[in-house]
């Protein structure tokens, strides 16, 4: 083997984004290793968006994210449970609003 | 393209678009809301245009695209990332997609291009052309054909096919033949990522590591030779150029020696020599052995099931 080259275990995890339509926000699809932010797009193109899904990509590497822990879930979630007021719910949509 | 309105909105998922779009299973296979590049194009031979030579260049970037798709095809499953796997795969794919479209213009063009099947034979008439012809009836250059050598070698045989196809597409969106400039115009978009695909990996490679500069040196002294050919042009070229349908490609071959030069200067390789004597002439049916191996394994399946249907 040659100890010179790095290999892909060793690039950095990126996590890629697409926006499958005009208007929409980017979501999630997967991740990817890459050796750059360059490659890690070119990367995501061809392996997310193969079906005319996507429209625009972001790539960000996964330690730039900074994410809460299965830990924190009560203290951070557990108290909104009961908290319906917080949400608009409290009137009907027209039926031809859409993106609700 | 019309869309059921359940497809949109709520999306979860930018694949949520996917499903349900007319309730066709077969979007699976194809996708969703692609468009026909044919969409709207007069499809009749214009009055004045040969239409054996219409046929016969069909064929010369039909093949040069069908042999290279099946080529990178071979990269399936051995390619040195899943993701490089998977870009390849697409690549190959973007060139079987003009291949077909160009076999297909070729057999409208003059039928008598297309070898002959029993009459009742479910094979459309494309793949005719592509799993019935023997190796002397390809029109593609040699550069298509050499075996792919390491994944060094491969990205420089495909950053010199697609500086020289890029270029003759960009040339063909003005074909009189609107099926050509159709071809053409869908082809520029594809072959632009590839020739930034090829271009990005041979520089990385050539400035990597000892080895993989090693590797790709070796890899152009492989590729390199098979250059000359690309500019040679062949007689039905000169007349389809002549015709105002084709382009010559002895006038591309300015415009492929910058980019190459800029590439190359940026990787610091040798650059190929593109006005050498050519070895192979591919237009005039000459091949290297290795097409008959490379034809043997894609033509076999249809050739033992000439009724399949697939």
């Amino acid at each position: 083997m040659d100890t010179e080259t790095p290999g892909a275990a060793d690039w950095p995890l990126y996590e890629v984004f697409v926006r499958g339509k005009r208007g929409l926000n980017h979501v999630h699809v997967g991740s990817l290793h890459a050796a750059d932010d360059q490659m890690a797009l070119r990367r995501a193109r061809d392996v997310y968006t193969r079906r005319n899904e996507g429209v625009s990509v972001w790539v960000v590497r996964s330690a730039l994210i900074t994410a809460t822990s299965p830990d924190e879930k009560d203290p951070m979630f557990a108290p909104s449970g009961d908290k319906v007021y917080r949400h608009p719910t409290f009137y009907t949509v027209p039926d031809d609003v859409p993106h609700m | 393209m019309t869309r059921s309105p359940a497809a949109e909105p709520n999306e979860e998922s930018v694949y949520a678009g996917l499903v349900d779009v007319d309730g066709d299973a077969s979007q699976w296979a194809f996708g969703a809301g692609f468009d026909d590049p044919l969409a709207g194009v007069d499809t009749t031979v214009p009055a004045g245009l040969d239409r054996t030579d219409l046929a016969a260049y069909c064929l010369m970037l039909g093949d040069d695209a069908l042999v290279l798709a099946q080529r990178l095809a071979e990269w399936c499953s051995r390619a040195p990332e899943l993701e490089e796997d998977v870009a390849l795969a697409n690549i190959s794919l973007d060139l079987l997609g003009q291949a077909r479209l160009l076999l297909a213009r070729a057999a409208a063009a003059d039928p008598r291009s297309v070898p002959e099947l029993p009459p009742d034979s479910p094979v459309p008439a494309e793949d005719a052309l592509a799993l019935f012809r023997d190796p002397g009836g390809f029109r593609n250059v040699a550069l298509a054909e050499i075996p792919n050598g390491d994944f060094a070698q491969s990205s420089l045989r495909l950053l010199l096919f697609s500086v020289w196809r890029l270029a003759l597409l960009e040339r063909l969106r003005a074909s009189a033949d609107p099926v050509l400039a159709a071809v053409a115009a869908k082809g520029v978009a594809e072959v632009a990522y590839h020739r930034d695909y090829a271009a990005r990996w041979t520089v990385t490679l050539a400035r990597g590591t000892a080895e993989s500069r090693r590797r790709t040196r070796a890899g152009a002294e492989a590729v390199w030779p098979h250059a000359a050919e690309l500019f040679a042009a062949d007689p039905v070229e000169l007349r389809m150029a002549g015709a105002k349908a084709g382009v010559s490609p002895e006038e591309v071959r300015p415009a492929c020696e910058e980019v190459l030069e800029e590439v190359l200067a940026a990787a610091d390789l040798p650059r190929p020599d593109l006005a050498a004597p050519t070895r192979v002439r591919g237009r005039a049916g000459e091949h290297t052995p290795a097409l008959a191996a490379l034809l043997a394994e894609m033509q076999s399946l249809a050739r033992e099931h000439p009724r399949g249907t697939w």
